[in-house]
């Protein structure tokens, strides 16, 4: 049973042909990111064409789910009931790939420790048995 | 080269009251812009029947087709709508109305924003515009920015202050921007609301140290880095020089416009936090700067006076960096040292308020505050201002408009 960050109400992802891959990794704990089988670039967020060489033809693979807070901010507005506040929302640079970022949260510290460059890990939470949703905590 | 005759300019500006979030409750959104466009008519002294086009931008609710029908325009030439997103685009459409006549495909453009927010849902709020969602699992997005914010909102990045609290961070980080350099920007705007009685912020001064008091909202904005929320409308009407000349207000033309970001940029780091640290910590508007420059033949040394797009206090300062008003990572000093405070300020920035302080009219207030600089008539005026350049957004692909009274 993973930890509980955020409540019940907080936004599941609305799903497009583009994201599925993505979120149904997620689901088996695993942090993809999606790749061009014909040329191997990878982005995110998702799309439906490679950027480098037009190609429609994309997969996704799996990362270290290891990375470092490229930047962050402490929120302390209360927008949904049952948030923490404060908490942290945090772009993660992710280690291993072409400095690809992805937006996600801080969690397991107290937001006031969080920094710029500070390394951290995936952290899987289970949201219903239909989602799973990274965070990162520190290394 | 535009024909000199049909060269685009600015005839006349037009506003409501404006007052705070859900203020007006005596008219709709739809009557707001109405009586934006007459206004902006009548200061032109021109026939609203006489106006031909109708441009707006984000999205706008208010549907020109109707808002032409409903003041009784005799024609319809030009529709535009510009995809420029937020408010990134109100020089934008003031762009597309200026190609639109100087080539001639209709002879007075309006381009409005009317905003009753108290009556609609609010801008630059992801959560509250998809409302409460189904419970955790997935459901199809129903739309191309749905499926982007699949990214975004199910990691609690609901609102505009928590991406560009992010972008600021990271300027921080960078160059040693603080939170006092950004409540310079605040500071000044307010001092200028204070002359300006349409201000919604008039008879309420502020100091730095009411700034950095106000409540945290993300760090490191407090409430008053963050622009208001207005109810409101706004609208200039753009011909040609022309006719211009035949109507009763000085001529202003738009010397020059631009629109755009880098294509990697897409919505802006509210759906995507990747980028060099010159373009995501830059807020994007290097590519216009560049064009407004170019297809002026000025440069920053040549600008009387600047409003540019306050949404967030610490975004000024990257677009004063963009346009070259001072080196990249300079924008928090620049604006310390009071260079924005009219009247002795190198460079006096948003002289009616801007969104911080007069009104958040998603920068068509900016255009207005403009032309009344080339007028003389604003309520801090820039002695012998002729120059005079407008911004929209940073953080979105955004626009700028370089005016200039000959």
């Amino acid at each position: 049973m993973s930890e509980r960050y955020f409540p019940d109400l907080m936004p599941s992802p609305g799903i497009s042909r583009e994201s599925l891959p993505w979120w149904e990794a997620a689901l088996e704990g695993r942090l993809v990111v999606q790749r061009c089988t014909k040329c191997h670039a990878e982005r995110h967020p998702p799309a439906p064409c490679c950027k480098s060489c037009g190609s429609h033809e994309l997969d996704v693979r799996d990362t270290a789910g290891t990375g470092v807070v490229y930047t962050y901010t402490v929120v302390h507005q209360k927008l949904i009931p049952g948030m923490p506040e404060p908490y942290v929302v945090a772009s993660i640079e992710l280690d291993g790939t072409d400095g690809l970022r992805i937006v996600s949260n801080v969690v397991d510290i107290d937001p006031s420790k969080v920094r710029v460059g500070m390394e951290v890990e995936v952290v899987f939470e289970k949201m219903s048995d239909e989602l799973m949703v990274p965070r990162f905590r520190p290394r | 080269m535009t024909d000199s005759a049909r060269q685009a300019c600015i005839v006349g500006i037009g506003e409501t009251r404006y007052a705070k979030w859900g203020g007006i409750t005596d008219a709709s959104e739809r009557g707001l812009a109405c009586e934006a466009v007459q206004n902006a008519a009548a200061d032109a002294g021109l026939d609203v029947g006489d106006i031909d086009g109708v441009g707006s931008f984000a999205d706008d609710r208010n549907l020109g087709v109707l808002i032409a029908r409903d003041v009784g325009m005799r024609e319809l030439r030009y529709a535009g709508m510009s995809w420029l997103p937020g408010g990134g685009g109100a020089c934008g459409a003031l762009g597309s109305a200026a190609l639109a006549v100087e080539a001639g495909q209709a002879e007075a453009i309006v381009v409005y924003r009317s905003l009753c927010q108290g009556q609609h849902f609010r801008f630059g709020s992801a959560a509250a515009s998809y409302g409460q969602l189904p419970t955790p699992g997935f459901h199809q997005a129903s739309n191309l920015l749905e499926a982007e914010m699949a990214f975004s909102l199910p990691f609690g990045m609901f609102s505009a202050p928590i991406a560009y609290a992010m972008v600021m961070q990271r300027h921080m980080h960078l160059y040693g921007t603080t939170s006092e350099q950004m409540g310079a920007v605040a500071v000044a705007t307010r001092a200028h609301a204070q002359r300006n009685p349409r201000a919604v912020m008039h008879g309420r001064p502020m100091t730095l140290e009411d700034h950095q008091a106000s409540r945290m909202v993300a760090e490191p904005f407090h409430l008053f880095d963050c622009c208001l929320e207005n109810d409101g409308a706004c609208a200039v009407i753009v011909s040609t020089a022309e006719r211009a000349r035949d109507l009763k207000r000085p001529v202003i033309r738009i010397a020059a416009h631009a629109e755009g970001a880098p294509g990697e940029y897409g919505w802006g780091p509210f759906l995507d936090t990747n980028g060099s640290d010159a373009l995501y910590a830059g807020g994007g508007t290097d590519v216009i700067a560049r064009d407004v420059w170019k297809k002026s033949g000025m440069g920053p040394g040549d600008v009387d006076v600047a409003q540019i797009y306050d949404h967030f206090t610490g975004l000024v300062l990257l677009v004063l960096e963009a346009f070259g008003f001072c080196e990249r990572g300079e924008g928090g000093t620049f604006a310390a040292s009071g260079a924005l405070a009219w009247p002795h300020g190198k460079l006096p920035n948003n002289t009616h308020g801007g969104s911080l302080s007069e009104a958040y009219m998603h920068g068509m207030n900016h255009i207005n505050e403009g032309v009344r600089q080339l007028r003389g008539d604003s309520t801090c005026q820039v002695d012998g201002a002729r120059t005079c350049l407008v911004t929209s957004a940073a953080g979105v692909p955004s626009s700028a408009a370089l005016l200039v009274r000959d």
